[in-house]
């Protein structure tokens, strides 16, 4: 084993509760630039929309907190679906809700016990939204993402390093949804006029892993 | 089975469509029994959107035990029903997405099981919208 010397962060249900307050705070501070970047090719919602979920995923979680990591996920994915009210809401929360389920009810999770259910996750996203990379939707940084995590936790990496790897990943994925024309939702009505744009929901995917990887830095630190 | 008539909710990103394509395709029923039919229009506090919550008290609202026909006009209207009906308990038993046109859809929907079609047939009155073509 070359797998770095420090302990990873233990995934339990603490770990994602703290990951969930850094993405709530995170969507809360960014989501008028994610509103900025729905104007043209969205309905200029997707920011105060996920301000709306991931406020109200938080509360209910810090109301009853679940006590296995599958349980927060599980809870915060219903929360979305009920409250985001775009599209992003029954995406994410799916997203959230398979990986939930797929970590069952163990606790704590292995890295790569976490990283098999966000893949499961990832892949019930695009069956949901029937989109694909390259569409310039959420997929392209979430796949990515996971790519670069698992990749990283083949190599040896800690989940902490993994999540680092993952958070680049899906930022080179949302910024490279900038030449891409849009294939699904309503930014796809644009044609060609979609293009040089970055796409809203591969931008909040990003922070969202980004937030995941701050959290686990934050553990081991 | 069950005597009562297949419920039929129509979810739309503005209440006002929902309720508007409700009161369109039960006038258009004609006398005698008449299918329940909920809206599931936009967000509780009344702006542009999808609720699952709405959706899912529609859902019960007008489930007599012959199923329910969920018509849905599109983006996160279509993604949350989807979402819901891969939960088992979200929706009453006997939920069907239709792919349909979301007018003529309703109305087809409406009228066919007014008249005590099963789901299967109103599932497939109201796909069959799509074919009537305009021009």
């Amino acid at each position: 084993m070359n797998a770095s010397t420090a302990p990873g962060p233990v995934i339990d249900a603490d770990f994602l509760r703290r990951w969930l307050a850094t993405a709530a705070a995170v969507v809360d501070r960014e989501a008028d630039r994610l509103t900025e970047l729905d104007s043209p090719i969205g309905d200029a919602d997707h920011g105060s929309n996920m301000r709306r979920g991931f406020t109200a995923a938080h509360a209910a979680v810090e109301l009853e907190p679940p006590q296995t990591p599958g349980g927060v996920l599980t809870l915060v994915g219903s929360q979305l679906i009920s409250t985001v009210g775009g599209a992003a809401g029954p995406l994410y929360g799916t997203l959230l809700r398979r990986a939930g389920k797929a970590l069952g009810d163990g606790t704590p999770a292995t890295p790569e016990e976490f990283r098999d259910a966000l893949r499961t996750g990832v892949e019930a996203v695009g069956k949901l939204g029937g989109a694909v990379p390259g569409d310039k939707t959420m997929l392209d940084a979430l796949v990515p993402a996971v790519e670069a995590l698992s990749f990283a936790l083949d190599a040896g990496a800690g989940l902490a390093d993994g999540l680092a790897a993952a958070r680049i990943a899906a930022d080179e994925g949302a910024a490279a949804t900038v030449p891409l024309q849009a294939r699904k939702g309503r930014a796809s009505y644009l044609g060609p006029r979609s293009i040089g744009h970055q796409d809203p929901g591969a931008t909040s995917a990003a922070l969202l892993v980004a937030a995941l990887a701050d959290t686990a830095a934050e553990a081991v630190a | 089975m069950s005597d009562g008539l297949v419920g039929i909710v129509l979810v739309s990103h503005s209440a006002a469509v929902a309720e508007a394509v409700g009161l369109l395709a039960t006038g258009l029923a004609g006398g005698g029994a008449v299918a329940r039919v909920a809206p599931a229009g936009g967000t509780p506090d009344g702006e542009l959107g999808t609720s699952s919550d709405l959706i899912a008290a529609a859902a019960h609202s007008v489930d007599q035990g012959a199923g329910v026909a969920v018509l849905v006009d599109l983006g996160s209207a279509v993604l949350t029903v989807k979402a819901m009906l891969a939960e088992e308990d979200e929706l009453p038993p006997d939920t069907r997405l239709v792919d349909a046109p979301f007018v003529e859809g309703a109305v087809a929907a409406v009228v066919t099981a007014s008249a005590g079609a099963d789901l299967a047939a109103v599932v497939a009155a109201a796909e069959e919208a799509y074919t009537y073509r305009k021009v």
